[in-house]
């Protein structure tokens, strides 16, 4: 049964359109990720949901209860919702104890003392903040004060927690924990999570799904697994881990990889000796046999081929062939440039693995190509 | 490079410092410390022994006991009114969805500009219980009895205050507001409180801090204010302390025992000033909440529904009755041949204006007077100021904490008190006679304004940063030459800064200049202020008039000039 559900759901500012036409249903109990670049619309989406902004169009229900419909002229205002909400600055009331700031909704709320001391206590118990309550939230840390504001969120046990970009404000190593943290309160209370993020590790890392956004509009909507395995178009593919895109046309009905990129950036004088090792310079690279374009591509005027880093194998024989441009040791693994033609790959292996040097010639196997016209 | 020559550097730094910090010392203690401590020591010695039971007769004086509470009653009167306005009309401008905001917020800040004793001059006219305009009208054409409002009381005297002296509080409740997390009071939406709920228990305890320290600036400036109560109130009786140290010294021409009254209330002035400026240091540290967010939304507005327009007429109300009205008032009895006359175009004329810019040597003598002594002033604490600021932010030597202090007191030091010190200090009595010369008004100026030099200079040595100058410092450059060539362009904007803050309040200076001016050395504010008493209503209003041209185009240009800076 869906929880939150977004139908149709637009905004627009003045002649942007913010968010356009998203349907979206989140199931109970589920962790449910939006990702994008900044500006994409999410973090737009989510304060429609928490009520913050209005809709220029369709309809924000809450299981069965609308909760903002344009359209009917209808709006629930944030304080009536009953949602737990974090926000990136933290947004932790300086002016009140560590104490106070959780038990602030529960005394909105009016419920009775030894309700209001029960609860705050459990909130901050489970976020490991007993021994600071009576502290000024001034006097924690960063990640203190999200544990204040997360304690805050929780304290009225809510069905659906609203997190917009909670961890970005922390250090990353913080950030790693703080993740798990909210995972072990989900899996303790039961709450629904909408969350909003630009760091793709915290969304794969903490999401059941996840909702890839550009420019207001849905460009996949998966579990992390599909989202990475099966992307569904070049800027989820690129948005997500690393990637590599090489530009191909048809030449006689048969394809071949041009000899400078698309998009080409000029000037790299000082690489153009080791590319001219590898291929007379200025002509398209026949494409090895063993890479069969899927059928969309046929047709089209220029395509890509695109690659993960970690799905490349060096052969010495055969292959795509290209020249070795960088080489670079990064630790648990080996990061290398290849030049193939005037085009890049990178391709990234453990750092045990035999690889060949700077300048030298060798082959690339794409074990799991990906097409996009 | 050998040892030897690396501390010989060392030591050569060393007295380059010295030099600064001597020279800043003695800048402050002449000019600021000496006046304030002949005060005291004349206060508490006399005839060469302590005595504090005389101190005690003084204060206890019908007189002077009542200018005391005077100063309370009116200095807390107007703390509580202005707080109440500003607060109100800052809520409204950055918190609400009233029309034309941006106008609004310019035209509250306008009574920053206009010199209040102007202000006072012009409700006078307005409002006195016999000849004001209003009363006339009311008496006259609607038949009253009586006045309807007599502006030479305590009500008249605070009303007037509030409307000059409120957007100190208005500003700072603004900037707090406006600087604001808004995911701070959306935090407490989403936790289910209501706007009022969350206006009461969020928004409010987060900018007490700056509606306090706003409030205790007002309380501050009333005590020691000068214009108003002497435009207003000496005709009822009602003096407060700055007024009264006036009336005796005036009347007396310095004589010993006015002077010594003088020295008690000033005591009393720097101690109560004193004391607040510690209590707001203390609101300040203590209450300083950090509540200035990275990304932000705009805030929630508040939509005024059905009082949209009512609060909207009423804010125009108010800023055509507080500000427009006086300003039109003012010129216009600037123009009028005769006082008394009514403004019809046949009475009207630029006449007096000419007069008073080109014939009338009395404010001929003012204009000059002011522009030069301002501009005097203007330059010499700015250089003054950058030294000692650098000593103060940049300088690690021993001693600076006394600069420091020294630095702060102007801060606490009422105008009035520092013209008494400066009387004190260059009469004659320690070898150097300034008296009824245009200089010691130029020294009370330059110790008046040395804070808001420091002020900007401060600030903006701030923001050049340590590594700035080690980085030329490296590069060869010797420290004068790191100073010239790095850290004086740099600083540059903040000195610009200091030159007008001093040179424009200094052109409408009333407080200092009137206890220190002789019948050749008046600075526009004194011509002002005497051709009034005097009963040339006209041409004081005229050259009022002009003060306050002189005071708007000069703040337009500063501000033209800021904004470019800022563009950049």
């Amino acid at each position: 049964m869906s929880h939150v559900r977004l139908v149709n759901v637009t905004k627009r500012f003045s002649d942007v359109t913010a968010v356009n036409g998203l349907n979206l249903e989140i199931g109970k109990g589920e962790c449910f990720s939006m990702l994008g670049p900044s500006g994409c619309g999410k973090t737009t989406t989510l304060r429609m949901v928490a009520g913050f902004e209005d809709l220029s169009e369709g309809e924000v229900y809450v299981g069965d209860r609308l909760i903002s419909s344009p359209a009917k002229n209808y709006y629930l205002p944030p304080e009536k919702r009953d949602f737990g909400m974090v926000f990136q600055a933290f947004a932790v009331w300086p002016h009140l104890s560590v104490y106070e700031n959780v038990a602030f909704p529960l005394r909105i709320r009016k419920l009775p003392t030894a309700e209001i001391d029960k609860r705050t206590k459990d909130a901050l118990a489970s976020t490991n903040l007993l021994s600071a309550a009576k502290d000024s939230p001034d006097n924690l840390s960063g990640g203190g004060k999200q544990r204040v504001a997360l304690a805050r969120a929780l304290a009225i046990n809510p069905d659906v927690m609203l997190l917009d970009e909670p961890l970005s404000s922390l250090d990353p190593h913080l950030r790693e924990e703080m993740r798990f943290e909210i995972k072990d309160l989900q899996r303790k209370y039961g709450f629904s999570i909408l969350y909003v993020t630009h760091d793709q590790a915290e969304a794969m890392a903490l999401s059941d799904r996840i909702l890839v956004m550009k420019l207001g509009v849905v460009q996949q909507v998966d579990s992390p697994l599909d989202v990475y395995n099966k992307p569904a178009n070049r800027f989820v593919f690129s948005f997500i881990g690393l990637s590599n895109f090489l530009d191909l046309v048809w030449d006689g009905g048969k394809p071949v990889i041009l000899h400078n990129p698309l998009h080409a950036t000029h000037g790299q004088d000082d690489e153009a000796v080791i590319a001219s090792s590898s291929a007379s310079s200025g002509e398209n690279i026949p494409l090895t046999s063993e890479l069969t374009p899927s059928e969309e591509m046929v047709g089209a005027k220029t395509f890509s081929l695109a690659s993960r880093p970690s799905e490349i194998d060096f052969t010495a024989e055969g292959g795509l062939r290209g020249v070795v441009s960088r080489k670079a040791f990064l630790g648990e693994i080996i990061d290398y440039q290849i030049r193939v033609g005037n085009q890049e790959l990178r391709v990234q292996k453990g750092r045990r693995a035999p690889g060949p040097e700077r300048g030298e010639n060798c082959g690339l196997k794409l074990l799991r190509p990906f097409w996009y016209a | 490079m050998s040892t030897g020559a690396k501390g010989l550097q060392q030591r050569q730094n060393f007295g380059v410092a010295q030099v600064i910090l001597f020279l800043s010392i003695a800048v402050l203690v002449i000019v600021v410390a000496v006046p304030v401590l002949l005060i005291l020591f004349n206060a508490f010695w006399v005839d060469g022994h302590f005595n504090l039971a005389d101190v005690i007769k003084v204060i206890s004086e019908p007189d002077t006991y009542q200018a005391l509470i005077n100063s309370l009653i009116i200095s807390a009167g107007t703390t509580i009114g202005s707080t109440i306005v500003g607060t109100f009309f800052a809520w409204l401008v950055t918190r609400t969805d009233l029309p034309y905001k941006g106008f609004m917020k310019a035209m509250f800040l306008v009574p920053f500009m206009l010199p209040s004793f102007i202000g006072a001059m012009a409700w006078k006219m307005l409002l006195s219980p016999r000849a004001g305009f209003i009363n006339r009208f009311f008496m006259r054409d609607l038949g009253f009895d009586g006045p309807i409002f007599n502006i030479y009381s305590y009500a008249g005297i605070i009303l007037v205050e509030i409307m000059y002296l409120f957007p100190f509080v208005f500003i700072q409740v603004c900037g707090a507001l406006e600087r604001m997390d808004p995911t701070l009071e959306e935090s407490a939406r989403i936790s289910g409180a209501g706007l009022f709920t969350i206006t009461r228990k969020i928004t409010i305890p987060l900018v007490l801090p700056s509606i306090l320290s706003g409030a205790l600036l007002i309380m501050l400036y009333s005590m020691a204010h000068f214009g108003t109560v002497a435009v207003l109130g000496i005709e009822n009786g009602i003096f407060n302390i700055p007024t009264l140290i006036y009336q005796r010294i005036h009347q007396s021409a310095g004589s010993f025992a006015s002077i010594r009254t003088g020295t008690v209330l000033a005591t009393v002035l720097v101690i109560t000033a004193a004391f607040i400026i510690w209590l707001q240091g203390k609101i300040l540290t203590r209450g300083h909440y950090q509540i200035i967010a990275g990304k932000s939304f705009r805030p929630m507005e508040l939509k005024l529904r059905a009082l949209k327009a009512p609060l909207f007429i009423f804010c125009l109300a108010y800023i055509a009755f507080t500000i427009v009205l006086p300003t039109v008032v003012i010129f216009l009895v600037g123009g009028l041949k005769t006082y008394g006359l009514p403004f019809t175009w046949e009475n009207l004329s630029l006449n007096n204006y000419k007069f008073i810019l080109f014939d009338y040597k009395l404010t001929k003598d003012a204009i000059w007077n002011s522009v030069t002594l301002g501009f005097s002033a203007a330059v010499i604490t700015m250089f003054a100021g950058v030294m000692i600021s650098y000593v103060i932010v940049k300088m690690k030597v021993r001693g600076k904490g006394i600069l420091e202090f020294l630095g702060m007191l102007p801060f606490s030091v009422p105008g009035s008190v520092i013209a008494l010190g400066v009387i004190l200090a260059w009469s004659g009595k320690y070898g150097v006679n300034l008296y009824n010369t245009v200089w010691i008004i130029l020294v009370a100026y330059i110790a008046r304004y040395m804070a808001f030099s420091l002020r900007a200079n401060s600030a903006a040595l701030e923001q050049v940063h340590d590594s700035l100058m080690e980085a030329a410092r490296v590069c060869g450059a010797s420290m004068w030459q790191t100073l010239r060539d790095i850290v004086l362009p740099l600083v540059k904007p903040g000195m610009i800064a200091a030159f007008f803050l001093i040179f424009l309040p200094s052109l409408r200076e009333l407080t200092v200049s009137i206890m220190l001016y002789s019948p050749t050395t008046r600075t526009i504010g004194v011509a002002i202020y005497t051709l009034n008493e005097d009963g040339e209503t006209v041409m004081s209003a005229a050259l009022a008039g002009i003060a306050l041209i002189l005071i708007v185009v000069g703040q337009t240009l500063i501000n033209r000039f800021t904004a470019r800076k800022g563009a950049k």
